[in-house]
């Protein structure tokens, strides 16, 4: 019990200090297991995000656009493969993690169960939801576990083009004909409430932020990030000549800040729970994707074993 | 048929091919076996991209009459497609892919090796780059095409069941055409006759390692050279081509 | 850490960035042996062109220090000024050294 006591003063003191902590080190089990929640959440959220996105790979307009989205979305495998790596060194299984996801126990962001129905929501996507995820990551690279952050610095490096592919959809379009720009404007429209929605509820009632931010590993609220998220993208807004779908929002002076209109957190809710337009095909195309490629695995660990046996055999030998 | 028209031909011929092929690789991406394989597919569907864009450019340099890479991806019907009938057959099951992947890329490799001595400085430059590409491609799909067939029964079973349906697509992939043979004598196309035994070697030997059997003649089906395709290549066209056949001469 | 079903196994990855670099740890991969390691490992971390070379080493085969050993084995140096050049006084004006 002292031990535990003095190894907790320990712990603080390190984070305290900014000191970073590693997977060998120790920590409180709530911290452990908060990391293996958040690590795994955002990593779920790379692999399923591959999917709305995917769908437009091989309808996108020209080869350019095609390579650019190809490379985009497998960069968001990649993330989720490094960010799983980041959780397995708190000693779960990527195997478990999936499991989880599979199941239905863990989440990821809801965003990923809204539909892309026009090549405008790949512009939409990149801009809005990159930008508001990017907020998010740039924030983690400090965050206070090793590994996570790691992976963190790694992923915004490569993450700086998606915001920029995005929003060059968006130019593109908004300059185009009428139809292009109303495909814009209409992205634009479904697209902004659930990525304000992005960055969780509203600090007042969030369970997970208060601990998130006392053990450094978050180190902007909620409500901070999406004050900060709207203050930026409105005069991108602007320049594409395009509407927020907001009558409430409007810069305000004093503050220093745009105000903006009540999210609704009843749909938010309601699409976390499993209720979004997309939330069935999603979690259908990640467990079918896993389970068809069982057998693939299998036959490589087949090999792998019979390999083994054949080169033991002749150092026996 | 003159050798300009030869020319934008071939070339159109092997953009199609790697144009067709990358489309189907890159429908794995956020359905592959594990994430690792996820990335390893989409890193060869971009690297077949990348070798259309520039046979592609090239083709509409040679024709001179200011079209672009994308006038000829988005705007060419299935009939003047010439891409092998191997290339645009589905994904099937992970050990059709890689059966696919075998075939196409043992070709691949032996015609960009002769390719990048071509007197054709343009192609021979495609034909050095994309031969690096091929190469790691031909890595991946032997070592996998070895760890299914070696593996459990079933991915044995499966891997077989793979090489035996697309072999009746594999001598299209070699089929020539009479302005081939200007080109061959030019110095600038590669004789795909004299592949073909080098690339049955290759295939057998791959096989053999990975105790898989051969399979012998049997029908063969051919077509592509003439803008004869399978039913497939009309719904692929279908998705490629959606948002520029629906609005016309659009910038994206 | 728990590896009790199929998973293929954990590899640690190291890519060297340029010819002449130490190879740096970047990440790792699940593989079933050897050589795909090494394929994944090249389809992963170096999508941008960041390497010249990669080693992957199973994750298991790996013995580190262990976080209490902290004290013992890195406060010891802490007091051996006398290792680093900056420790000695050179007459003003005598060069190359």
């Amino acid at each position: 019990m002292e031990d535990t006591v003095k190894q907790e003063d320990h712990f603080n003191e390190k984070l305290e200090k900014g000191d970073f902590i590693e997977p060998k080190d120790w920590m409180p089990e709530k911290y452990r297991k908060t990391l293996i929640r958040q690590i795994s959440q955002h990593a779920h959220s790379e692999v399923v995000g591959m999917l709305p996105e995917g769908n437009w790979i091989t309808r996108a307009p020209n080869l350019r656009r095609k390579a650019i989205l190809l490379a985009k979305v497998q960069d968001e495998g990649g993330h989720g493969l490094y960010l799983y790596s980041a959780a397995e060194t708190l000693g779960i299984s990527r195997e478990e993690l999936l499991d989880q996801l599979h199941t239905g126990k863990a989440k990821y962001s809801s965003i990923f169960n809204y539909p892309t129905v026009t090549w405008a929501d790949i512009g939409a996507i990149g801009w809005l939801v990159d930008g508001a995820a990017i907020m998010n990551q740039v924030m983690l690279q400090r965050t206070s576990f090793g590994p996570y952050s790691r992976a963190m610095i790694r992923i915004c490096k490569e993450e700086s083009f998606h915001q920029r592919q995005g929003y060059e959809i968006m130019v593109a379009l908004s300059k185009g004909s009428a139809e292009q720009k109303q495909m814009a404007q209409d992205a634009l429209n479904r697209w902004w409430w659930p990525t304000l929605m992005m960055f969780g509820p509203p600090d007042a009632i969030s369970s997970n932020s208060a601990d998130s931010i006392k053990w450094k590993i978050k180190r902007e609220t909620n409500d901070e990030l999406r004050q900060k998220f709207v203050d930026r993208t409105i005069a991108q807004v602007e320049y594409l000549g395009l509407t927020v779908p907001d009558p409430k929002l409007k810069w305000n002076e004093a503050r220093g800040h745009y105000d903006f209109g009540e999210i609704d957190w009843a749909e938010f809710n309601s699409v976390v729970k499993g209720n979004g337009p997309c939330n069935r095909e999603r979690l259908k195309a990640r467990v079918g994707a896993h389970k068809n490629g069982e057998w693939v695995r299998d036959a490589a660990t087949a090999y792998a074993k019979k390999q083994a046996a054949k080169a033991a055999g002749s150092l026996v030998a | 048929m003159n050798k300009q028209e030869a020319l934008i031909d071939y070339c159109l011929r092997l953009g199609d091919n790697s144009l067709v092929l990358g489309h189907r690789l890159s429908e794995w991406c956020g359905h592959g076996p594990i994430l690792e394989e996820d990335l390893a597919l989409a890193n060869i569907a971009l690297d077949l991209l990348g070798q259309t864009r520039n046979l592609f450019t090239y083709a509409a340099a040679v024709e001179g009459k200011g079209r672009t890479e994308d006038d000829l991806a988005y705007t060419r019907n299935n009939y003047e497609f010439r891409n092998a009938l191997l290339t645009e057959q589905a994904n099937g099951d992970f050990a059709v892919t890689i059966a696919r992947q075998l075939f196409y890329t043992s070709y691949a490799w032996l015609l960009f090796t002769e390719l990048q001595k071509s007197k054709d400085e343009t192609i021979a430059g495609i034909a050095a780059k994309a031969l690096k590409e091929t190469s790691y491609h031909l890595r991946h799909c032997n070592e996998w095409t070895i760890r299914l067939g070696d593996g459990t029964e079933e991915s044995h079973r499966r891997m077989q069941d793979a090489v035996d349906s697309l072999w009746m697509y594999t001598d299209d992939i070699f089929a020539q055409t009479e302005g081939d043979a200007l080109l061959i004598k030019e110095g600038i196309a590669a004789d795909a006759a004299t592949l073909k035994p080098k690339w049955d070697a290759m295939i057998k030997e791959t096989l053999t390692k990975a105790t898989l059997k051969m399979p012998e003649g049997g029908f063969m089906m051919k077509g592509s050279r003439e803008g004869k395709h399978t039913e497939h290549l009309t719904y692929i066209l279908g998705e490629l081509q959606f948002l520029q056949r629906t609005y016309p001469g659009m910038e994206w | 850490m728990s590896n009790s079903n199929n998973e293929w196994p954990l590899w640690e990855v190291f890519v060297q960035t340029k010819s002449g670099m130490p190879h740096k740890h970047c990440g790792s991969v699940h593989a079933p042996d050897k050589e795909m390691a090494l394929q994944n490992a090249r389809d992963t971390y170096t999508r941008r062109n960041e390497g010249t070379n990669i080693w992957v080493v199973p994750a298991a085969a790996i013995t580190a220090s262990s976080p209490e050993d902290i004290g013992p084995f890195f406060d010891p140096s802490n007091d051996k000024a006398y290792r680093h050049p900056t420790f000695y006084t050179i007459p003003e004006g005598v060069k190359y050294i």
